[in-house]
């Protein structure tokens, strides 16, 4: 428990001395609420779908949080490379512990940054429906960053180095967040983007988001909630199972 | 202490570790030498749990590293040939951390860390971040992490690479000292020739994977008719220089892509 708690620690730690890295990674949420929260406000006013910025908001939310665990589960290929790996590999623990004291440690810091985006969203003119509701609120920006930081744990450890980045960036992390409905609602959409939305589990983070903090949900908050929860425990089964295959 | 039998290594069609056997004894300093890509690396991966081996079987502190990795863990320490530290956490941090994962009680820890800190004069630089030190002082830390948590057996892969002699001599003093008073058995690779002559009780050299001499720094003389061991070492691994081959990341990268194919 103590290692566990001292590898989160260390995560923890890395965050907070990257400030370049927080500052960074909060540019492209607050580009994306300043010219599309407002840009497309009074067109989606106009069908009758309310404020824009409103329902937008806990999309950015989830879009910071998809890009920081994701980049945060592939900090392995980092420790790979400067070696620092190889000291938590041959340390007396298993590595399942391993895998999720690194886990737990990027959902913080992910989830630290969907909190901040939350509260930047506020400035943007964004208002949750009540203030209670963001504490379930973020316990579910928890769960979404634990999935999406076993995902990139995943990734990492069957990639040899940060080459392949720009590729999951590409093909995995960018689809993820566009087809998810985290920029448009997920009622009425064609036939094919609806069943695409819903395999992405990202959808479901979003939308238990929106219920939660906008009241306007498509799924349903049980669903939202069991779908986010069974493929979290998958993910950190199979996060696990191949960073035990890892050989250095 | 160790006991390897048979042990092979293959990567792809490369053999890295040719069906070698070995014993080190309790108690002992044990020099590996070998000139680059010879496999003393590989080795010392199989021994700590790093790699599967092959074939062959490894007993390391009476424990079978592919089945019992915990257990064997607990038993050694090692200093890595290349850096393994956090360059984003401070030289204090990255000795706590490593007394965390070790098991070592808080007490114990704190004034260990604080000798050995101490020890190789980075205690008034404790608080600054890794990536600010110099080579050199990134080895010293290394050392001292490594020893940080009393193994029974201690691995130092090219420990002294980069050093000065003062600072090779201090670490040596050290190690002996510990040799002598926990008993720890200790496990080296080195290319300074007379530093091996010197401290090592028994000595193994390797070459193409395979053990091509092992006893004692005297025996290896007579061995070859030779008066030093760096002769010695060059009578048994010729001259040619060695291309230094591709480590064993490298070669899993090529065993990938050919997978892949």
């Amino acid at each position: 428990m103590k290692k566990i708690y001292i590898l989160w620690l260390r995560q923890i730690k890395r965050y907070l001395r990257s400030r370049s890295r927080i500052v960074g990674s909060l540019a492209q949420p607050l580009l994306f609420l300043f010219a599309l929260g407002y840009g497309f406000g009074a067109v989606f006013k106009q069908a009758g779908q309310g404020n824009y910025l409103n329902f937008l908001a806990p999309g950015i939310i989830g879009m910071s949080i998809i890009f920081t665990s994701i980049f945060s589960g592939m900090e392995v290929i980092w420790d790979r490379q400067f070696g620092f790996l190889k000291e938590t590999l041959v340390a007396p623990m298993s590595r399942f512990s391993i895998m999720i004291g690194r886990t737990l440690g990027g959902a913080t810091v992910a989830t630290a940054q969907g909190i901040i985006v939350m509260l930047i969203s506020l400035a943007f003119g964004f208002h949750p429906i009540s203030w209670i509701s963001t504490i379930p609120a973020v316990l579910v920006m928890f769960l979404v960053a634990l999935l999406f930081t076993s995902l990139g744990t995943m990734i990492a450890s069957l990639l040899d180095d940060m080459q392949g980045f720009q590729l999951i960036m590409n093909f995995l992390v960018m689809p993820l967040f566009f087809l998810s409905g985290a920029l448009f609602p997920l009622q009425g959409l064609p036939e094919a983007l609806s069943i695409i939305a819903r395999i992405d589990p990202l959808s479901y983070g979003i939308d238990a988001l929106r219920t939660l903090l906008i009241g306007a949900g498509h799924y349903g908050l049980g669903v939202d909630v069991i779908v986010l929860g069974i493929i979290t425990f998958i993910f950190l089964w199979l996060g696990s199972y191949f960073f035990k295959k890892i050989q250095i | 202490m160790i006991q390897v039998n048979n042990l092979t290594k293959k990567f792809g069609d490369f053999v890295a570790v040719d069906d070698i056997s070995f014993k080190v004894n309790d108690g002992e300093i044990f020099a590996f030498l070998g000139p680059n890509g010879a496999g003393k690396s590989t080795t010392i991966k199989m021994l700590t749990t790093l790699l599967n081996p092959t074939n062959g079987t490894v007993m390391v502190n009476g424990c079978d590293p592919t089945r019992h990795p915990d257990e064997v863990r607990h038993s050694f320490g090692i200093v890595f040939q290349d850096p393994s530290l956090d360059d984003e956490l401070t030289a204090w941090e990255n000795m706590e951390f490593h007394g965390v994962l070790y098991d070592v009680p808080k007490k114990i820890r704190r004034e260990r860390i604080e000798q050995l800190l101490k020890f190789v004069e980075l205690w008034d630089r404790k608080d600054s971040l890794v990536k600010e030190f110099s080579g050199g002082m990134k080895r010293r830390l290394e050392v001292a992490r490594g020893l940080l948590h009393h193994p029974k057996i201690i691995f130092l892969d090219e420990p002294t690479l980069g050093l000065d002699p003062q600072t090779r001599n201090h670490i040596w003093t050290h190690l002996k000292e510990l040799n002598k008073s926990e008993g720890t058995t200790v496990f080296f690779t080195t290319h300074y020739m007379e530093e091996a002559d010197r401290i090592a009780q028994r000595i193994a050299v390797i070459d193409h994977g395979k053990i091509i001499a092992i006893g004692t720094s005297q025996e290896l003389k007579k061995q070859t008719n030779t008066n030093s061991l760096e002769d010695a070492f060059l009578a048994l691994t010729g001259k040619t220089i060695r291309e230094e081959s591709a480590n064993s990341t490298d070669h899993m990268r090529t065993m990938r892509r050919m997978r892949r194919r």
